[in-house]
């Protein structure tokens, strides 16, 4: 069984782990602790005092409109970019695992925004209304102008837009892994009874996906909830009137600009407990049924 | 033939469209970095090379402060990369070379805090590192990521791959496990330091919400936070100066994952491994 473990000591493999327990215990287990106990406290400006509330905080997340808003917005701000961002990251990599010619370099050029990331004020500069580069060419080609940021639906479109953009090279990475690690026969056994590429994907890539469509699912997701921070907060600042308010930006407006921390930390919670739910579901489903990467 | 031909044809054009759409807001970025405020706001809008190219980047770089807070990341992503990459190796050498009581449990420990990302506790995390009386010191934006679920896991992975007759061989010839790890463990484990490189230098240097949260004065913030003031504050905003500050900080975390792209492909592909 566990065959590697040549050495044994009574005390080494402590040290080599001391660093690791330190720092996850004080900055990762410990402020996880702390955000619940929190959540249950209505704490005065900056930490002066504190007082037990019980639930009341979350009673509160749960009737105020202007919370559930920020619900909603969440939940349709995550869907549309998980939806976009693996759909189009699909069939960007079924494109370039085609096996034409310089796959490699467009595999490449598709993945490298990854490494991009607060530099969306450049969308900030383009959707302006007046004088971005945007409204320009709709103009010419269309003969209208919106106003981006100022319309609910336009501002949730163009962050959903800014985060797909950002999110797709990563799809395609783990699409593009997939897809040369499907079994060759079954597909070329598809191939010879005559289905068409359309059949061949559909019923038979598609499915071999599956795994990895459902990973990358739990991984969008959580993406979607707390990478798009800066998106909102250089976009939109939560806009126009609370349009594009997520959890993830209200935490930070609640905590660091309300100063209303007992209420930033039952917001805290809720994502994290959808966070664990995601987690438990990728390891409950997606145990052993990885198909690919050998 | 001639009809395959013809559907590779569309494959590439597609190709190229796409490519050329992920590339357009960066390329555009580029473009208006280089023109004054009478260029960019030119009718119709220009998408040639301005005349202010050197004045921009330079404003960006200096009065905007863009070159302190440049050296500001490197500090923190260099300090957690290399942090990051030696404390994951050390837990996935324990973890995976001896024997010692409660190993599982102790691996599901590190397992969990996958599930911890730092924005979750944002709030209670800036009292900590406020009561450590770290808030506006480097140490803030370096201590708290230094170890990783996911390094540790990546290491394990890769000792996992390799064959047990090398570590039975070395203690053989009478290697401790700190000269095993050294060196035998260590360079047949470049691949993922390579890929612990690209993933945690490009998370460092675009971390955004915590430094802009920790960070209060001016001369200690990271450059993605500087961009963010440089679009805030000013009522016309010069946009060629702004763009060349995007463009100046995203260099640096493109520039490694372009050098180590093809690590980072396979140590996400290794991260998927059962």
């Amino acid at each position: 069984m566990d065959t590697h473990a040549a050495y044994k000591s009574r005390w080494l493999p402590w040290v080599l782990l001391l660093p690791s327990f330190v720092i996850l215990i004080l900055f990762l287990y410990y402020p996880t602790i702390e955000t619940f106990v929190l959540s249950l406290y209505q704490v005065a400006f900056l930490g002066l005092s504190k007082s037990f509330v019980g639930i009341e905080n979350y009673k509160i997340l749960f009737t105020d409109p202007e919370y559930l808003q920020i619900f909603k917005n969440t939940v349709v701000f995550a869907f549309f970019v998980v939806v976009f961002s693996m759909a189009v990251g699909l069939a960007l990599s079924v494109l370039a695992n085609q096996k034409v010619s310089g796959w490699r370099i467009y595999r490449l050029l598709l993945i490298w925004p990854y490494a991009l990331s607060p530099a969306v004020v450049i969308f900030l500069f383009m959707f302006n209304p007046q004088s971005g580069i945007v409204n320009y060419l709709l103009t010419i080609t269309l003969g209208i102008a919106p106003d981006w940021l100022t319309n609910p639906t336009l501002a949730m479109g163009l962050l959903v837009f800014v985060a797909v953009w950002k999110n797709v090279g990563y799809n395609v990475v783990f699409y593009i892994a997939g897809l040369q690690n499907l079994p060759g026969e079954v597909l070329e056994a598809a191939l010879i009874d005559g289905a068409t590429p359309w059949q061949r994907f559909w019923r038979v890539t598609f499915p071999l996906l599956s795994p990895m469509t459902f990973f990358l699912l739990i991984i969008n997701t959580i993406y979607a909830f707390f990478e798009a921070f800066p998106f909102v907060d250089l976009l939109t600042k939560g806009g126009p009137s609370n349009a594009t308010n997520i959890l993830i930006f209200n935490i930070y407006r609640d905590g660091f600009e309300y100063y209303k921390t007992g209420m930033a930390a039952a917001q805290s919670v809720i994502l994290f407990i959808a966070v664990v739910f995601l987690t438990i579901l990728q390891f409950r489903v997606g145990e052993g049924r990885v198909h690919y990467g050998g | 033939m001639s009809r395959k031909r013809l559907s590779n044809l569309i494959v590439h054009v597609l190709l190229i469209f796409s490519v050329l759409v992920v590339a357009a807001p960066i390329l555009l970025a580029f473009i208006f970095s280089t023109q004054t405020p009478a260029q960019i706001f030119s009718y119709p809008p220009r998408f040639t090379f301005g005349t202010a190219m050197l004045e921009n980047y330079s404003i960006a770089w200096n009065q905007f402060h863009l070159g302190v807070y440049m050296k500001n990341s490197f500090y923190i992503a260099i300090a957690v990369t290399v942090g990051k990459t030696i404390i994951s190796f050390m837990a996935a050498l324990a973890l995976v070379y001896f024997r010692f009581p409660l190993k599982g449990a102790v691996f599901t420990f590190i397992l969990l805090t996958l599930m911890m990302p730092t924005e979750i506790m944002i709030v209670a995390l800036f009292d900590l590192v406020t009561k450590l009386g770290w808030s506006n010191s480097y140490a803030a934006l370096i201590v708290p990521f230094l170890a990783s679920a996911t390094g540790t896991f990546l290491f394990r992975q890769q000792f996992l791959q390799i064959p047990t007759s090398l570590v039975d061989a070395a203690k053989i010839d009478g290697a401790g496990p700190l000269r095993f790890a050294w060196a035998i463990l260590l360079p047949m484990s470049l691949n993922v330091v390579a890929a612990m490189a690209v993933i945690q230098f490009v998370y460092m240097w675009n971390q955004y919400l915590w430094p802009l949260i920790i960070i209060r004065e001016g001369n200690r913030q990271v450059v993605q936070v500087g961009l963010r003031m440089m679009t805030s504050g000013q009522d016309a905003t010069n946009w060629g100066i702004v763009m060349a500050g995007a463009i100046i900080a995203l260099l640096p975390a493109l520039v490694v994952f372009l050098l180590l792209q093809e690590q980072f492909s396979r140590g996400f592909a290794l991260s998927q491994e059962k």
